[in-house]
């Protein structure tokens, strides 16, 4: 059953990428959206330039189409993996494109926090590190977990678009076999495979926020 | 403004001097803090008491360093606030305890983590803070409530959970920035009677900022008036009460502007009388009238509750005769009993913004 194979190796491919990559994305991004929060207006360390030019920067970065990243990126991709095609090339252009994305949505979180709760901590005699560590970070947890769950989502489909590189992954079969072969039905069955996939982190996502939810 | 002297240096743990706070630039800028210059006593319960806009949060967060000056000195028991630096102004924190009108506890938290959360900046051990946090929790009575989360209790609760907090570090200062502002009445008083048993216990502090004078009469020893920035009066708070000097305390003591209150319609002269708990008990306005022969018309009366004495007022029509008028007035000096024309009938006369 050759298909089965394929679209087995398929799916473990997909997961491969959109797990290594929203990983990744968060563990650089995250400490990105906590600086641009904390410098950002009525942040505890006010600091417009830096602000500024670092949302900028990520600004600029969010606003270039997924396609034209994973190809100006492939000198960089070829530094870090050794070549620009494949499953694990495809992870660095979808981790650098999801960086920006997950800032924002960090900073976001972190604006929601109740700014009475800062006060009271600075009350105490926190310092700025402590309060984001002690207050800024646990206190957006639910916030925070459903902007992984987005972002998974978000992930996975930019990941199928790997097909166009070689990239493998549901999003390739869907691509090679049913676009470029007409085979409707495999087409058919990648998609649904990659709904569901979605469907099911999104779900999980929300009902565990709910869960941590205070 | 009354300035009151104090016995010795040692006694006075917070001293504002010439405390100015303005915020923005140029045509923006607002005066929120205009010259204040206080002291604060050592274990006293230390009212300031303003409406909104008086500048009293801006202030009371002077007290901690959470807002700087513009211009002045803060000192906390001697230690100019204002030329620390950021460490040395974070460990003091650690003796200075703060309670806000939301609360702002963390809800992720809950209770005995909370309470934990000062020692934890602090940097005592786990073990030990979790403790000294039961111990917190008991005192004041939420021992049964150490894993809710603050979203499961009331607001009477959430307060005492942040009172608990705020005293883990045992500081030597409570600041409550209008504590009981989003409270009950009943439940007001519960925590005003915690916050006075405390006091009474341990000798701590309190600094209370609030909008409402009920709250400053419930336990204050002393109170501070702000109006528009400026200190308006300053004194014990049964002096107030009896004789406010200035427009703004009048304005919060006067009895409450009522449509049918006849006193703001009269064209005839006026009087307010004053009395503390021991004149009160003896009929007075009867034996006016047998003694003196003058009848007066009570226009306005009030009593209340000062530090747990019984305070009286009387707004009185007073004779239309000259003599009447003297006879009368001699007659309330004679008994000890605080009198003075009503001049001003603005005064009072505004509505009073009670919390809702």
């Amino acid at each position: 059953m050759h298909i089965t194979q394929t679209i087995a190796k398929g799916f473990l491919e997909t997961l491969e990428m959109t797990g290594v990559a929203t990983a990744v994305a968060y563990i650089m991004g995250l400490p990105l959206g906590v600086l641009l929060a904390v410098t950002g207006k009525n942040g505890i360390a006010e600091n417009r330039p830096v602000s500024f030019l670092l949302g900028s920067i990520l600004n600029i970065a969010r606003s270039i189409p997924f396609l034209i990243l994973l190809v100006m990126l492939i000198p960089f991709t070829r530094l870090i993996v050794g070549t620009s095609l494949g499953t694990e090339a495809t992870i660095v252009p979808l981790t650098v494109g999801t960086i920006p994305i997950v800032a924002r949505m960090v900073e976001q979180s972190l604006h929601e926090v109740n700014p009475g709760v800062i006060e009271a901590a600075q009350a105490m005699g926190a310092g700025n590190l402590r309060i984001v560590k002690e207050v800024l970070i646990p206190e957006a947890g639910p916030s925070l977990l459903m902007g992984v769950s987005i972002n998974i989502a978000t992930v996975l489909g930019y990941s199928a678009m790997a097909g166009f590189v070689g990239g493998g992954g549901l999003g390739d079969i869907a691509i090679q076999y049913g676009y470029y072969r007409y085979e409707t039905d495999i087409l058919l069955i990648t998609v649904a495979m990659l709904v569901i996939i979605v469907q099911f982190l999104q779900s999980f996502g929300e009902r565990l926020t709910v869960k941590i939810r205070h | 403004m009354e300035r009151e002297l104090k016995v010795s240096r040692e006694e006075v743990i917070f001293r504002l001097d010439h405390v100015t706070k303005i915020f923005g630039k140029k045509e923006n800028a607002v005066k929120a803090v205009d010259d204040v210059s206080l002291e604060i006593e050592k274990g006293e319960i230390f009212g300031m008491i303003g409406m909104s806009g008086a500048g009293k949060s801006t202030l009371v967060r002077t007290l901690n360093g959470l807002e700087s000056v513009t211009s002045g000195k803060v000192f906390f028991e001697g230690k100019d606030l204002t030329e620390l630096k950021k460490k040395e102004l974070l460990k003091i924190r650690q003796s200075i305890g703060m309670i806000f009108q939301h609360f702002n506890l963390l809800g992720q938290r809950n209770a005995v983590l909370n309470v934990e959360l000062p020692m934890k900046i602090a940097g005592i051990p786990k073990a030990e803070r979790h403790a000294k946090a039961l111990e917190m929790l008991k005192i004041v009575g939420l021992e049964s409530k150490e894993k809710a989360y603050p979203s499961e209790l009331s607001g009477g609760q959430k307060q005492r959970l942040a009172i608990a907090r705020a005293l883990a570090m045992e500081p030597k200062v409570l600041l409550c920035d209008e504590a009981t502002s989003a409270l009950d009445p009943g439940i007001t008083l519960e925590i005003l009677d915690l916050l006075k048993d405390i006091n009474e216990k341990t000798g701590i502090t309190i600094v209370i900022i609030t909008h409402e004078m009920d709250v400053v009469e419930k336990i204050c020893d002393r109170v501070a008036i702000l109006d528009y920035g400026r200190l308006q009066e300053v004194g014990k708070v049964g002096d107030i009460f009896t004789s406010p000097k200035s427009e703004a305390a009048k304005r919060l003591v006067y009895p409450a502007r009522d449509t049918a209150n006849p006193f703001y319609m009269t064209d005839r002269r006026c009087f307010r009388v004053a009395f503390d708990g021991h004149s009160s008990r003896e009929t007075i306005i009867c034996d006016l009238v047998s003694e003196t022969g003058e009848k007066v018309n009570i226009l306005a009366a009030n009593t209340k509750s000062v530090g747990g004495i019984g305070y009286g007022q009387m707004i009185i029509e007073i004779p239309e005769t000259e003599e009447g008028a003297a006879l009368v007035l001699d007659y309330f000096k004679r008994r000890g009993v605080f009198v003075e024309e009503v001049i001003d009938r603005k005064a009072g006369a505004e509505e009073k913004k009670e919390a809702v």
